[in-house]
């Protein structure tokens, strides 16, 4: 009974929770019930992930109005991964509130913090387990006006201007995804998205056409494809800690997600990379994203926008695997969504341990930090190993198979750019690195102390996740390769 | 293959005890003595259980063993084979001795942060036993970056800006060599073969033109910058503001024999004897470590600072074994491996006087070592046996090596390797020699020489002194000894050498 219903409790439990903060009001209790919610989410989709791994695609009927006509909940092994990646850094980024949330928000804000928080839950959730296009669309709103709120929920005033920036670019986003829907609609006749893939007609009519180009543009908008990027280091900088932590490590992921649904369940590959040239126009891009964005991060004082540029360049490594649509290429950028996940959830909750002590996230302020805040600043190592892609650490894995997806095409110079990309990620991490164990703490500072446990457990949650699925990531890969393979049509 | 007598715990404790030692060092950090008892016993127990593999591989058994696989079809996977139970002896055996020199140095030199160093200093010998006994390239590669890093808090060990700059060489070129050439070699090979496992007479025959993989072939070589192949030698000598002992055993013995040990490996078990010979870029490489022997040891001439001096002699050392791969034929494979050891035992005498010159005098150049020798005999004898060594000069060990590889360019008709072998005997000679009779035969300056940096402060360079602690003078008494006893009885390093070959037919 309960089995049968998952997919439905998996969005239905975050979004009554959400209300129900409101009226429990009081900070501690709405964190704990959050934080329940949270982690109750987190065991549906591990269940979630081990049925479809063991007997294939879910579908669920909503109000057993049979699809196409009714919405479907649909989880494959993309969908699968994918919300297992999000309710798993959302639970493990409540342990990280604990200490952080209370430090940044005012207390009487604190439970609409996290009804928000449970509604972009939710949404986020929602986008990656549908089956209906509009209803992803619905869901995507969900996450983007909550998320809106969350952001300018920081501390610093700054905070304000840039979800007002985010405000405008993502709603632009999700109007264009919505033209895209409706104009499918239009020609199809329907919203269920493995129905729509079906009625599409052949050769693509030029409303589908122009259905395909606005779904493009307005989910790179929200994935923060270079250069439609522009609203992302702001947001991430300003908004607090957590939401930092847990926006970087899910929001643009599950975007990345779409594009993939749309590009490759809806139209299919053979539309989306032979008929059009998508991949000629994403692997420029991604590369461009990749250079251009490592270079803006090199130059940074603040650490927070730096790690925000870095996450514009990890998202072109994923845009690159997806374009070359193979295998190897899709595996590449799936499991470089989970793994980046890892990477940037822990760096994002170390520099928020480095903010609750002190105060700034400047790196001229974190000089000698490493001997102050060991443990904080080790998981910030090992965090910036792995974004560089160091053998032991996930990002190695990402690189590998970003690789051998090149070298498979007969791509040498796309190889040779993705492993120089790397090198500038060396070069950003080490200003952090050299200024936190060979710089002396700045005269006058005070002595600070390590960061609290919760906040610490949370941040080597991730880290030890990203090294263990560094050294086996058979799950990781293996999964991400099922997708690969469903997505690319190869197996139903 | 039979390896019924080893079992998978036998081949993964090489590897698993330093890493495991670190926590022991951690915990007993407080108290040095038994912090050092920790390393001491550790080293003696590794060398125990390295000498347990060898003996099998004696008897012609290859223990493997297949761990677990990292990605799916790509394991990681441990193999005893002659060359690297050679290495993983030698640098296990080595770092017993590094150790007891390490504890008179680093407290006669009142280092800090000595239990993040003995850290450190373990989990390099951890990944250099896990190149050693690495059973495919993957392995071979995880270990190899695991080298870099672990050894990089060791060479900015001192904290200054020194420290901090020369870390940024050190790590800016293997992190770029590795990342960008040598990575992308492994996967191109993984992509190529289908399989990254070491086989006697390597996977890659016929699977590409052989202009790529010609290509591939360089790609190797100068991406295994660990093997500091010219232009890609700057991080050698930057490594030299570590401690002493790390520039003995590290740079002079398991980072760097890494390197050439993976060339090594990569021509025998990736391209195999045959192929390697036939490639059009194997001329060209065989230049290129020729002109770094040359110009290594050129440069090295005009170094005024003893330990880059020894550096630079290092980088034209390594060359030796690179030119010896590049020669591609059994005799000379024989040659290359014995060069590690031989040269090891070697280098590492001649850093360990360094080093005791520094805790003793508070000396660092050359041109200050007038008339040491009367003060510190020991030392400067144990400098002379090194240095002789180093030229390859009977009765010690480098003569036995240089001797493998000069019969091999004679029978792979390379005279220009030969004549190349020739040349920078004498340039050794005359980089080395100097030093020797500096210190024994000209009267001691009275004064401290103006440029006498780092840390040789002006009142502790005059006040006079003697030998270098107990610990420091025997460790370096007992490496000069191994290098003429490793020449007088050549035969465990020679069979082991030998049967790199003889495993191939």
């Amino acid at each position: 009974m309960i089995t049968e219903n998952l997919p439905i409790l998996l969005v239905v439990i975050p979004l009554l929770a959400a209300p129900l903060c409101v009226l429990l009001r009081q900070p501690t209790l709405v964190w704990g019930f959050a934080t329940l919610v949270s982690w109750m989410v987190f065991a549906i989709s591990i269940q979630l992930l081990i049925l479809v791994l063991q007997d294939g695609t879910i579908s669920y009927a909503i109000g057993d109005w049979a699809p196409p006509w009714g919405i479907e909940y649909r989880i494959d092994p993309a969908s699968a991964f994918m919300q297992l990646v999000v309710a798993g850094i959302g639970a493990v980024s409540m342990v990280f509130a604990a200490k952080s949330v209370p430090h940044e928000i005012p207390e009487r804000r604190i439970y609409l913090f996290y009804t928000m928080y449970l509604l972009c839950l939710t949404g986020l959730l929602g986008i990656v387990v549908t089956g209906d296009a509009f209803n992803l669309f619905v869901f995507l709103e969900i996450s983007s006006l909550s998320s809106y709120v969350l952001i300018s929920l920081g501390h610093d005033r700054r905070a304000l201007t840039a979800a007002f920036q985010y405000l405008i670019m993502g709603t632009l986003g999700a109007t264009f995804i919505l033209i895209g829907v409706g104009l499918l609609y239009m020609v199809t006749g329907t919203l269920n998205i493995a129905d729509l893939s079906g009625r599409l007609p052949e050769p693509a009519p030029r409303t589908s056409l122009v259905a395909f180009a606005f779904l493009t543009v307005g989910t790179s908008l929200k994935l923060a494809l270079f250069p439609l990027h522009l609203w992302l280091p702001n947001a991430y900088t300003f908004a607090p800690s957590m939401v930092t932590a847990f926006l970087a490590a899910t929001a643009t992921k599950v975007s990345v997600y779409i594009l993939l649904r749309f590009f490759f369940t809806v139209f299919g590959v053979d539309v989306a990379f032979f008929d059009l040239p998508v991949g000629d126009i994403l692997l420029p891009l991604a590369i461009v994203a990749v250079f251009a964005a490592s270079t803006v991060a090199i130059f940074q004082e603040n650490v927070k926008r730096l790690l925000a540029y870095s996450s514009v360049a990890q998202i072109g490594y994923m845009i690159l695997g997806i374009s070359f649509a193979t295998v190897n290429g899709l595996t590449a950028g799936i499991v470089h969504i989970f793994n980046h996940a890892l990477i940037k959830g822990g760096l994002f909750m170390a520099l928020g341990s480095v903010f609750l002590r002190l105060g700034t996230t400047q790196i001229d302020a974190m000089a000698g930090l490493g001997r102050q805040m060991p443990l904080t600043m080790a998981a910030f190592v090992a965090g910036g190993l792995s974004l560089v892609g160091i053998p032991l650490t996930s990002g190695f894995i990402s690189k590998w198979y970003l690789v051998t997806g090149a070298l498979e095409k007969g791509w040498w110079l796309v190889a040779i750019l993705v492993v120089l990309g790397s090198l500038l990620a060396v070069i950003y991490v080490w200003r952090v690195i050299e200024a936190a164990y060979f710089r002396p703490a700045p005269a006058g500072a005070a002595q600070v102390k390590e960061a609290p446990l919760a906040m610490l457990a949370a941040t080597w949650v991730l880290i030890g996740a990203n090294l263990y699925f560094g050294i086996d990531s058979t799950l990781t890969v293996g999964t991400a390769s099922r997708a690969a393979e469903v997505l690319l049509g190869l197996e139903i | 293959m039979n390896g019924a007598a080893i079992g998978a715990w036998d081949i993964c404790l090489p590897v698993l005890l330093p890493m495991a030692a670190t926590v022991l060092i951690g915990l007993t950090g407080r108290w040095p003595n038994l912090r050092e008892a920790v390393t001491l016993i550790t080293s003696g127990v590794l060398v125990y259980l390295v000498v347990g593999l060898i003996q099998p591989v004696f008897e012609g058994a290859r223990p493997d063993i297949l761990l677990f696989e990292m990605m799916p079809g790509l394991s990681i996977r441990f193999t005893v084979e002659p060359l690297g139970a050679l290495f993983a002896g030698v640098a296990s055996f080595l770092w017993i001795i590094t150790s007891i020199y390490s504890i008179g140095y680093m407290r006669g030199h009142h280092e800090k942060n000595q239990t993040r160093f003995y850290i450190c200093f373990a989990i390099a010998i951890g990944s250099a036993m896990g190149v050693a006994l690495a059973g495919n390239m993957l392995t071979l590669f995880v270990f190899y970056e695991v080298l870099t890093f672990s050894t990089y808090p060791l060479v900015t060990h001192a904290g200054t800006d020194e420290a901090r700059l020369g870390g940024r060489t050190y790590l800016g070129v293997l992190v770029f060599t590795s990342i960008c050439l040598q990575l992308p070699a492994v996967i191109w090979t993984w992509y190529l073969a289908g399989t990254l496992d070491f086989t006697p007479g390597g996977i890659l025959e016929g699977t590409a033109s052989p202009e790529l993989l010609g290509a591939l072939f360089v790609l190797y070589v100068f991406g295994i910058g660990k093997a500091a192949v010219m232009p890609f030698h700057r991080w050698l000598p930057a490594a030299m503001v570590a401690p002493t002992p790390v520039s003995a055993l590290l740079h002079a013995v398991a980072v760097v024999k890494a390197g050439v040990f993976t060339v090594l490996k990569i021509t025998y078990f990736i391209f195999g004897l045959e192929l390697a010979s036939t490639l059009a870029t194997g001329e060209f490489l065989l230049y290129a470590a020729a002109a770094t022997i040359l110009i290594a040891s050129l440069v090295a001439l005009r170094q005024d600072n003893l330990k880059r001096r020894l550096a630079y002699s290092t980088v034209s050392q390594l060359s030796y074994i690179v030119l010896a791969a590049m020669l591609a034929n059994e005799l000379a494979m024989v040659g290359g491996g014995m060069h590690i050891a031989m040269h090891a035992f070697g280098k590492i005498t001649l850093f360990f006087c360094a080093g005791a010159i520094l805790v003793a005098a508070h000396k660092t150049e050359v041109s200050q070592l007038n008339g040491i020798g009367r003060r510190m005999p020991w030392t400067m004898g144990a400098f002379a046996v090194g240095s002789i060594s180093m030229i390859g000069v009977p009765p010690t060990a480098g003569f036995v090596s240089k001797w493998y590889i000069l019969i091999g360019a004679f029978e792979s008709q390379q005279f220009i390797a030969v004549l190349v072998i020739v040349a920078s005997t004498l340039l050794n000679a005359a980089y080395l020699l100097p030093i020797v009779y500096v210190a024994f035969f000209k009267k001691p300056d009275d004064e401290p020489q103006p440029n006498s940096h780092r840390g040789s402060i002006g009142a502790a360079a005059r006040a006079p002194h003697g030998e270098a602690p107990l610990s420091v003078v025997l460790a370096l008494v007992a490496t000069a000894a191994g290098t003429i006893i490793l020449f007088l009885f050549p035969g465990s390093v020679l069979t082991l050498a030998q049967q790199i070959v003889a495993s191939g037919g």
